[in-house]
């Protein structure tokens, strides 16, 4: 069977699964639409968020950057895991007792004040609309490349499958279809990644392949990465060649960033209790790490076997290179989504993928009569491509494509119900029109879910600037807006309503500032994006850190001048740190 | 396992109680810390100077290993914390 209808079969029967499951787990109430009745089992929640959590850029994109970046590309797999530590001790449990539906309801309540409430809800979409919008692009690309349909006929179709399940099943049927989802993503990521290993080093576990001898006795497998890369100019694999404060700052931001996510923290509201709570932050990271740990192991072997597919023979010698018309089908395949680019600057006919920016090598090079680098890779191929690459059958290629829509799906059905219920609850029922009925709230909550479908569809149809900018704008804000403020609303008994608005709103300009003057999203940039220009030498994308310790300390400086909290959120703090009592998540 | 009187002792438990989840939370962030950004990053250079296998150490952290800690770092976070709730009788039934 040829590989188009294998797809059309994979992914078609995918669909008809999360289509039944959400039939079998519709909502009937606002409990169910928005924490699924908190009655969900923390080994079942721990898979849903899993799959909650890993979106087109951990399932697309993630191992792609890493083969590029090498050791750099760390900063995404201790960031993006690191974070859940924090959640399980610092957020989800101390969440879960206070026992109601949003992450703005709490910050309102805490900070007895709807603007503390309404700063939130700003952040809260913001953060979720570039997210989600990133997701619907992920689905166009892997509709276009694998199912070869127009890009708006993939979005149409990813945007109502995700309306039927996200508006008829709010948080339940989003808990149950994410289960599927899972099972069917980290299928399709280690299948391949267990093939590539047992290719190259004989050892099925992509985990410990990628420390492992190579099959064809050329010592070990990173040994010879880093052997290959530098013999082109590249800097060595596992080296850093990014300064150490920046790392630091990147990884920093994407934990905190990651902690302060709306759509990661609202998952901690379906467990029955305080201590499930704790738990399935643990069960949510076992199973984010059977993707994160194969991750690096997909980045290195994709690496080399990229190298190895040009690079042929000796460095230099002619025939090394491989020639253009013998080049595989993959590569014509990919080329014609413009995310492959040859060309043939020294007219030799062959294919030279080097290094042309490190000037030493880049001398050398000019000796072979090389002119510069040939080969133009987008990072975001590397794991769509692997099976290609590593000649696998047509069938785990198939399932590929559905893997990667089931990442971006499962990831933009829970951005979809954290904005529609951030809307309903704490935008109409807690600050605008109280006296809605729950039906009338269930009612807007699904128009919100259903309105926000078509804004993500068109986002991702006709991306923005800041959709590019995922990584710097959602976690950076997250980090430096809404994660200290839920920290010190649960630590502090001190932190009054001046302090939190202050501290969000100092965090939230700083950060957003920052990123706009390099980036020049809405606006040109006002400075060169480079190291040099940076403060204290820290990137756009991991700004975040700076901006959570700013608002930290404006929130206990403001705090410090103006009175203290009255003594029902005394008593509320005292309330959610202890676990005793707690019920199910509740309305009003 | 102490027996607490719930009205005259309660708020003494209670600050008790808080006080042994901060020490086992600064624990916790402790080791977090140590793997990721101390093994990870910090002192990610002289620790590829050790070669275990295929994978020298201080990578090996970064891109692998602090991941298995953090997992490890949880369950033992949510055992070590249902047992100081059920020590301060503060424990759901």
């Amino acid at each position: 069977m040829d590989l188009k209808t294998l797809t059309y079969i994979i992914v078609g029967l995918s669909f008809a699964l999360y289509i039944g499951v959400a039939i079998w787990s519709r909502a009937s109430s606002t409990g169910e639409f928005y924490v699924a009745g908190g009655g969900v089992h923390p080994v079942v929640n721990g898979m849903a968020t899993g799959a909650d959590w890993m979106s087109a850029a951990s399932f697309i994109s993630m191992a792609g950057l890493i083969a590029f970046l090498g050791y750099g590309g760390s900063v995404y797999l201790m960031g993006w895991t690191g974070g859940y530590v924090l959640l399980a001790m610092l957020l989800a449990p101390y969440l879960r007792k206070y026992g109601k539906f949003t992450v703005p309801e709490f910050i309102g309540d805490r900070y007895y004040s709807s603007a503390a409430r309404l700063v939130a809800v700003v952040c809260l979409i913001f953060i979720s609309f570039t997210y989600v919008a990133g997701q619907m692009r992920g689905v166009g690309i892997v509709f276009s490349r694998f199912l070869e349909v127009e890009i708006v006929t993939g979005l149409l179709v990813g945007m109502g499958l995700v309306f039927f399940y996200a508006v008829l099943g709010g948080m339940k049927g989003i808990t149950y279809t994410q289960v599927a989802q899972y099972c069917v993503l980290i299928t399709a990521y280690t299948i391949p990644a267990i093939f590539i290993a047992l290719q190259l080093t004989g050892n099925p576990i992509p985990q410990l392949a990628f420390g492992s001898t190579m099959a064809d006795g050329s010592g070990y497998m990173l040994d010879r990465l880093n052997q290959v890369v530098t013999d082109l100019g590249f800097a060595a694999y596992t080296e850093g060649n990014k300064s150490m404060i920046d790392i630091f700052a990147i990884t920093f931001a994407l934990m905190v960033g990651t902690a302060g996510l709306p759509h990661v923290i609202v998952r901690f509201f379906t467990v029955p209790k305080v201590r499930d709570a704790r738990s399935s932050a643990g069960w949510a990271l076992v199973f984010i790490a059977l993707l994160y740990t194969v991750a690096p192991a997909v980045g290195a072997m994709s690496r080399l076997n990229l190298t190895n597919t040009i690079q042929t023979g000796e460095v230099g010698s002619p025939e090394g290179n491989l020639s253009y018309e013998q080049r595989p089908e993959w590569m014509k395949r990919w080329e014609t989504t413009g995310l492959l680019k040859f060309k043939d600057l020294n007219g030799d006919g062959r294919i030279q993928y080097y290094n042309d920016k490190n000037k030493a090598f880049a001398e050398k090079a000019a000796s072979f009569g090389w002119k510069g680098n040939e080969l133009a890779v987008d990072r975001d191929i590397m794991v769509l491509a692997n099976p290609e690459i590593a000649k696998l059958p047509n069938w785990v290629i198939a399932l590929v494509a559905a893997g990667g829509i089931a990442a971006a799906l499962s990831t933009a059905a829970g951005l979809l119900l954290v904005i529609s219920s951030s809307i309903s609850h704490d935008l109409l029922k807690g600050t605008l029109t109280p006296d809605i009925s729950e039906k009338q709230e269930l009612m807007a909550g699904r128009i919100a879910a259903a309105v926000a479908v078509c804004i993500a569809g068109y986002l991702g149809y006709n991306p923005p600037g800041f959709v590019a900018q995922v990584v710097a704008f959602a976690f950076g804000l997250a980090a430096s807006s809404l994660f200290p403020v839920i920290i010190m609303g649960i630590f502090s008994k001190t932190v009054n309503r001046e302090g939190a608005i202050a501290g969000m709103l100092t965090g939230l300009f700083f950060t957003f500032g920052y990123i706009l003057y390099f980036k020049g999203i809405f606006i040109t940039p006002m400075a060169e994006n480079i190291p040099a220009n940076w403060l204290f030498g820290i990137s756009p994308e991991g700004i975040g850190t700076v901006g959570m310790v700013l608002n930290f300390i404006v929130a206990f400086a403001v705090s410090k001048v103006t009175a203290p909290p009255p003594k029902e959120v005394q008593e509320l703090i005292e309330h959610i740190r202890l676990p005793q009592g707690a019920g199910t998540a509740q309305a009003h | 396992m102490k027996d607490y009187n719930i009205s005259t002792d309660s708020d003494a438990n209670a600050k008790d109680y808080w006080q042994a989840s901060i020490r086992l939370i600064f624990t916790c962030l402790a080791i977090w810390f140590v793997v990721s950004y101390g093994f990870g990053i910090l002192f990610h250079d002289a620790l590829n100077a050790i070669q275990i296998g295929g994978f020298k150490l201080g990578f090996w952290f970064a891109q692998n290993g602090s991941i298995y800690v953090f997992v490890a770092l949880i369950f033992w976070y949510a055992s070590r914390m249902n047992k100081i709730d059920r020590d301060h009788g503060v424990h759901e039934d």
